[in-house]
């Protein structure tokens, strides 16, 4: 890398390989926040500007109507989480944050599939539906809607799987997540 | 009363006794308020002057600031010193009109989205949305603007709610339960800290301007006289340890001394106490003080382990922490020669590496020399005000800074143009103390309007234009790293800064000659009023020592 500040030119292959580092295990942060306006804007220039990568974001409202539930799910690799969640405990209408223990963690995605189920393939697309548990909300004669639940990574495996018969789209929610147990998220 | 009323009121409560602002059309029912409210208000010539003015203030005084604008450009003004009290944590409370709610969003005139601009740059924003609001709002604003981490605090609010009629009971107490600094510092981690201590033979306590924000100079200074530890400071830091001093090594970090980073680079042990890590302090990350074990004092748990891991960390208050460690340390009674063998390898390079530059054979005036005549002039104790650039670090090299809240200046966002409008909001705060402002012939001329404001209000400051007709660091750098190619840094000799004085109706001075410099100054000093000297330098001097960007402090050249 060239050093900062004088005349070296840097090369476009310098630049592309600090920005590439990424393989860490996935974080989700449960965030309870104030229901105020702006809320959700300071969390994501906070974390634009600190450089920190949102994968997937969900926000809605918790059993208490003043505090809403964000649930994000993030790279922890490329940026130590600690910071991260050093910084979002700085916003002053952040109250709480846990960076959830995958085993001791529900976490669930909702995702809408779009595929092509044309006759010859639509037997073969149902059963992997079943297979997924997932549920057909909407046929047509060429394609079907396809509704699944699950985790990240299960969502994932459904995609794979639907992809070959020709996914004319896709929706998903992005994680919510809770603790297993009695104890409070 | 109309909420505005309340506003004054609420000002009242906190003890405020000046603002800076300028008036517009969405902050008029504010104006109004003022027109009876027996604070006082110092009618600005730009916004970011009353914004810097207030910073100028809060850093003098310990006080929290207030900068007023209007909607819109008034605001978008105020960005750059919002930002530079973000960087430097400094308690300002920015209350910005707004357009009428029924215009929000519609691209009304003079409307500016100022809570989403200023957004990245607060310590937090308040939106009006409702005139109830407004009370408490203004005073969760100073409580979050003046505890924990101090910083830049947003009020915004929209021209129909200020004038709405509301019942107005005094507030008593602030709710935020999402914002609980811990100040307190953990004792075990204390303790360990005073064992590691003990046990460094190469320590080097490293100072910033949390010191000076925490009120923790006597303390500090208690902690370093505990035993014979070694101690720097960051700029921002400078006054937080009393110098000259035989255990003072001089400021550190990229126009740091040597011994300073020296220090730093061979240390088995840095406490380091409200300070950053900054990269103009470490230079190469990789390789700053590769020998060392880290102790960090924090009241901002997310500046702890962000730059260099702490092997220590204490997440607290310096004023908290320090009476404590050093009592700690005391109690272990650790045996002092110990340190026998870093003093003699600290004085070896304090010997042969000091601050020095080479004096002119006539009557130039070299800056160095400058800041040094300054020294005498003020017999060391005066409040200097610093502007960005070459004259900035010439500053905190050659005037020993004794106490804190003497040396004010703009470090961590370098804001050319900082330093006139600080030194009117110092004057105000302390109008007892002689105010100096060292500034450069580029810095000055960025919010130079602000001598109206002087000489209208009687604020006298004394200013000290460094003029080499440069802008003087860029100019420093293109001649060491870019091949001595001078792009755009040439501002030659205008404007004629002794007429600018006159025509602003202050005293305006020229200095040429080394030899009457002193004599100069302290006239000048003496004179009644603002006065604005234009003191003509080397053109070409470079500010020295310097760790190159991006370098370790071993590559120190100069």
């Amino acid at each position: 890398m060239g050093e900062p500040g004088t005349k070296e030119i840097l090369s476009l292959d310098e630049l592309e390989a600090t920005a590439g580092l990424r393989t860490g295990r996935k974080h989700i942060l449960s965030i309870l926040v104030e229901n105020r306006p702006g809320v959700l804007t300071r969390i994501a220039g906070l974390f634009a500007r600190r450089g920190f990568n949102i994968s997937t974001l969900a926000v809605g409202p918790t059993d208490d109507p003043s505090v809403s539930r964000v649930t994000l799910t993030l790279d922890g690799a490329k940026h130590p989480i600690d910071q991260v969640t050093k910084q979002l405990h700085k916003l002053v209408n952040v109250l709480k944050i846990r960076d959830l223990e995958p085993n001791e963690t529900l976490a669930r995605e909702l995702a809408l599939f779009k595929v092509n189920a044309d006759g010859a393939v639509r037997a073969e697309v149902m059963q992997i539906c079943e297979i997924f548990r997932a549920k057909i909300v909407d046929v047509t004669k060429r394609s079907v809607v396809v509704e699944v639940t699950g985790t990240y990574e299960k969502v994932e495996a459904f995609e794979r799987l639907v992809r070959p018969f020709g996914l004319i789209e896709m929706a998903r929610t992005g994680e919510i997540a809770i603790s297993r147990g009695r104890s409070e998220t | 009363m109309r909420a505005v009323d309340a506003l004054m009121e609420c000002l009242k409560a906190e003890g405020v006794d000046v603002v800076f602002g300028l008036p517009g059309g969405a902050n008029l029912p504010t104006y109004d308020a003022f027109y009876d409210a027996g604070i006082r208000h110092i009618l600005v010539r730009h916004e970011a002057g009353g914004g810097h003015a207030a910073e100028g203030y809060a850093k003098a005084t310990g006080k929290v600031g207030v900068s007023l604008g209007t909607s819109g450009p008034g605001a978008t003004n105020l960005v750059t010193p919002i930002c530079d009290a973000m960087m430097d944590s400094v308690p300002v409370v920015f209350i910005t009109g707004q357009v009428r709610t029924e215009l929000l969003g519609t691209d009304g005139f003079q409307e500016a989205d100022t809570i989403g601009i200023t957004m990245p740059i607060v310590k937090h924003s308040f939106m009006v949305q409702h005139p109830l609001e407004l009370p408490r709002f203004i005073h969760e604003a100073f409580h979050v603007a003046r505890t924990g981490r101090p910083g830049p605090v947003v009020v915004d609010i929209p021209q129909d709610l200020s004038r709405a009629d509301i019942p107005y009971e005094p507030v008593t107490d602030v709710h935020l339960p999402g914002y609980q600094p811990t100040t307190d510092g953990n004792q075990k981690q204390i303790r360990l800290a005073a064992k590691a201590l003990a046990n460094s033979r190469r320590p080097v306590i490293y100072a910033g301007g949390g010191v000076i924000n925490a009120g923790a100079a006597a303390d500090l200074t208690e902690l370093v006289l505990s035993d014979r530890f070694p101690v720097t400071c960051t700029v921002m830091g400078l006054g937080g340890f009393p110098a000259p001093h035989d255990q003072w090594l001089g400021m550190l970090g990229m126009h740091g001394t040597r011994t300073a980073n020296y220090a730093m680079d061979e240390a088995d042990l840095i406490c380091a106490i409200g300070a950053r890590f900054d990269d103009r302090i470490t230079g190469k990350l990789s390789e700053f003080a590769p020998r060392a074990k880290f102790i960090h004092i924090d009241v901002d748990p997310a500046e702890i382990s962000k730059n260099v891991p702490a092997h220590i960390p204490i997440v607290g208050d310096a004023k908290n922490i320090l009476p404590r460690l050093t009592a700690e340390y005391r109690a272990l009674a650790p045996d002092p020669a110990r340190l026998d063998e870093w003093w003699s390898r600290v004085r070896a390079w304090r010997e042969r590496h000091p601050l020095v530059y080479e004096p002119s054979t006539d009557a130039e005036i070299k800056p160095q020399h400058m800041i040094q005549a300054l020294y005498e002039a003020t017999g060391g104790d005066a409040i200097v005000v610093s502007d960005v650039g070459q004259h900035q670090m010439w500053t905190a090299q050659y005037y020993d800074f004794a106490k804190p809240r003497r040396w004010i200046n703009s470090g961590g966002l370098g804001t050319m143009g900082f330093g006139l409008p600080a030194a009117m909001g110092a004057k105000i705060g302390c109008p007892e103390n002689t105010v100096v402002c060292v500034t450069g012939d580029g810095s000055v001329q960025m919010n130079m309007q602000e001598l109206a404001t002087c000489s209208q209000n009687g604020i006298a400051i004394k200013v000290f234009i460094m003029n080499n007709g440069y802008l003087g660091m860029v100019r420093q750098w293109q001649e060491l790293f870019w091949d001595k190619r001078y792009s755009q840094v040439d501002m030659g000799q205008w404007p004629d800064f002794v007429k600018v004085a006159e025509a602003y109706g202050a005293t305006g001075l020229r200095f040429e000659d080394k030899s009457t410099l002193v004599a100069d100054m302290r006239q000048a000093i003496a004179t009644e009023g603002p006065v604005l000297v234009d003191v003509r330098v080397t053109r070409e001097e470079n500010t020295y020592p310097m760790i190159p960007a991006g370098k370790a402090a071993r590559d120190m050249v100069g």
